[in-house]
């Protein structure tokens, strides 16, 4: 097992390069120069020189980059240039809500999709699995902003249900109002991971009741429901877990469609501000500590792959 | 075939039989399922409204008529009217102009340079090595979020959404073609060719290239309706496609100001993306069940 780690480990550097080369590299990008860019035509030259400064474009490229990784080491991921706090703090007060609604879309789309996926898979070919298996298609490609401005169309201006708009805090509104208002962005974030466990819950499903222990079992004479509940489920519990774990991270990713819907002051919302505002250091900021947490998941998931089947360690 | 028309017909003959075959073959099977047939049905039908935009419009889809701002559907407009009274109608089947171009080039840039990178890295194993860790940084990167930064930084147009949905597409098409090329790369023939004297360059792309191309064409046709989705979703964002030029993911955007008012401006535009990306998913489904049928 250790072997295993310390080789997925080493597997981290190149891609921790390569990512943030790419990031680096974003705001090389820009058309002229990233600082006058930035100021807008107000800035006087000697405003744009100081910024040029300050973002340490005079010197060559590869000093650069070995500049911006050091200050990452540091803690310094760069400063805004209309908010004040540290990136730090202005990225961690943005992830909350942003986490708080994947953890809804998450429990969302588990609550009905894992029950769903296994109702398909024991009814397989009869009615019950053709409507279910419409549904998951329907939830896998259908996009995020589609279903978000749907619910609302449906849930706050039809029928008035849920509000349509906003973000309240646990602390001043309570729990009753916070889960009542990340209710619908919730759903419209988790349908297509829905439609995914939907999915990844009936094959796994079925692999499994085709298998011979589960003939063994039926011959020994074990009921239908402890069939189920003690054989089925927990070898199913594998796969659904790590689709879990993948619709955590690409919730976490995908966050912004919902949260302009929404008016959540998450992180998604954070990066398209930032965006209008060419506040640059900002984006660069929030995409790499998306990005790390999205290798940090992946690595975690694949060490409880290690952890669960001896199998995946020896390849 | 007897053995007597065989050597008739010689052994260009036979290939030449055996490859129409083949194509008969698939055509049959295109023809029989109904993915296929529904999704392209839907893909030619979009690509139609989006070649004859301006015969099929019935206004002009920047006009503003401000004593018509936000018309309910029917009479004049048959699908109402947005905010500056501009004709939805006309809107949408502009912005179906804009979601075929970007897909369409998005899927074939994705294609083409994803069939590059994947295939010399399977064939050079030097280059393996850098290529793919270049393609898992990347892909580390949540690809909507890329996407917007890219955006950000390159600045609004429709070019730039293609540039920015290639560089977040091409990765993935890259590992498909590796793969699809690293069995090929293993298979007899391909080292007869090398003791033959075969040059490098011809092996890739004279006898793997074709090798790998139904995998390939299934992954761009997925990469042609994701892309559809993405260019919506950045333009819903208002880092797409720029505002007066109709895109469905903008006009979303504007729908979403007014939606306890003006209903039609979500629903219609919603469908027509819904339409779309269904139509697409089913087109790339079907495709694969002929093309890669061990895929599935």
């Amino acid at each position: 097992m250790l072997k295993y780690v310390i080789r997925r480990l080493l597997t981290l550097i190149p891609v921790l390069f390569i990512v943030s080369v790419v990031i680096f590299l974003l705001i090389h990008l820009v058309p002229g120069d990233p600082a006058a860019v930035m100021l807008g035509d107000q800035a006087t030259p000697e405003q744009i020189a100081a910024l040029r400064e300050t973002l340490g474009l005079n010197e060559p490229l590869v000093l650069q980059y070995v500049h911006w990784v050091r200050d990452i080491f540091h803690g310094d991921l760069g400063t805004s240039l209309f908010m004040s706090g540290t990136m730090w703090e202005i990225i961690r007060s943005h992830m909350i809500p942003t986490v708080q609604q994947t953890l809804v879309a998450i429990a969302f789309a588990t609550i009905v999709g894992v029950p769903l996926g296994m109702l398909a898979a024991v009814k397989r070919s009869r009615a019950a699995d053709q409507v279910i298996s419409a549904f998951s298609i329907i939830g896998v490609s259908m996009p995020s902003f589609l279903m978000g401005l749907g619910l609302v169309l449906l849930f706050s201006v039809k029928l008035g249900w849920l509000p349509s708009s906003g973000y309240k805090e646990i602390g001043a509104y309570g729990w009753g109002t916070h889960i009542r208002y990340l209710l619908l962005p919730g759903i419209a974030l988790g349908f297509i991971e829905m439609g995914l466990i939907i999915r990844m819950t009936r094959s796994s499903m079925l692999e499994i009741l085709g298998a011979d222990y589960m003939r063994m079992a039926k011959a020994k004479g074990v009921s239908r429901f402890r069939m189920f509940a003690r054989h089925a489920m927990k070898n199913a519990l594998v796969g659904i877990v790590t689709v879990v774990g993948l619709a955590f991270i690409s919730c976490l990713g995908g966050a912004a469609v919902t949260e302009t819907i929404f008016n959540i002051p998450g992180i998604g919302k954070l990066t398209l501000n930032a965006v209008m505002r060419r506040d640059y250091e900002v984006v660069q900021a929030v995409v790499l500590v998306v990005s790390l947490l999205n290798v940090l998941c992946t690595l975690v998931l694949d060490l409880l792959y290690g952890l669960i089947d001896p199998r995946v360690r020896m390849e | 075939m007897d053995a007597w028309t065989l050597e008739q017909r010689g052994l260009a003959g036979v290939k030449r039989r055996l490859r129409r075959e083949q194509r008969q073959l698939k055509l049959r099977r295109f023809f029989r399922s109904k993915q296929a047939v529904i999704g392209s049905l839907i893909v030619l039908l979009l690509a139609l409204a989006a070649l004859l935009a301006p015969v099929l419009a019935p206004a002009d889809p920047l006009a503003q008529t401000v004593s018509d701002r936000l018309a309910a559907p029917g009479g004049e407009y048959l699908l109402g009217t947005d905010k500056l009274g501009r004709d939805l109608l006309s809107r949408i089947i502009y912005g179906a102009r804009v979601s075929m171009i970007v897909g369409m080039s998005v899927g074939l840039s994705s294609m083409v340079f994803g069939m590059i990178v994947g295939l010399y890295a399977a064939y050079y194993k030097a280059l393996d090595n850098v290529l793919m860790r270049i393609c898992d940084g990347l892909s580390a990167i949540p690809s909507t979020l890329l996407a917007i930064a890219l955006m950000a930084m390159l600045g609004q147009s429709t070019f730039n959404v293609i540039l920015a949905l290639s560089i977040v597409y091409i990765p993935r098409m890259a590992r498909i073609a590796r793969s699809s090329a690293l069995i090929v790369k293993e298979q007899t023939y391909i080292e007869a060719l090398r003791s033959q004297g075969a040059s490098s360059f011809r092996i890739i792309w004279g006898h793997i290239a074709p090798n790998i191309l139904s995998a390939v064409v299934v992954q761009a046709s997925y990469n042609f309706a994701n892309s559809i989705i993405t260019e919506a979703a950045l333009s819903f964002l208002g880092v797409g496609v720029p505002a007066p030029q109709p895109s469905w993911g903008n006009i979303l955007s504007e729908g979403r100001e007014v939606i306890s008012s003006a209903w039609w401006m979500i629903v219609y535009p919603g469908l027509a993306t819904a339409l779309a990306v269904m139509g697409t998913n089913v087109f790339g489904d079907g495709l694969r069940d002929i093309l890669d049928p061990h895929a599935n």
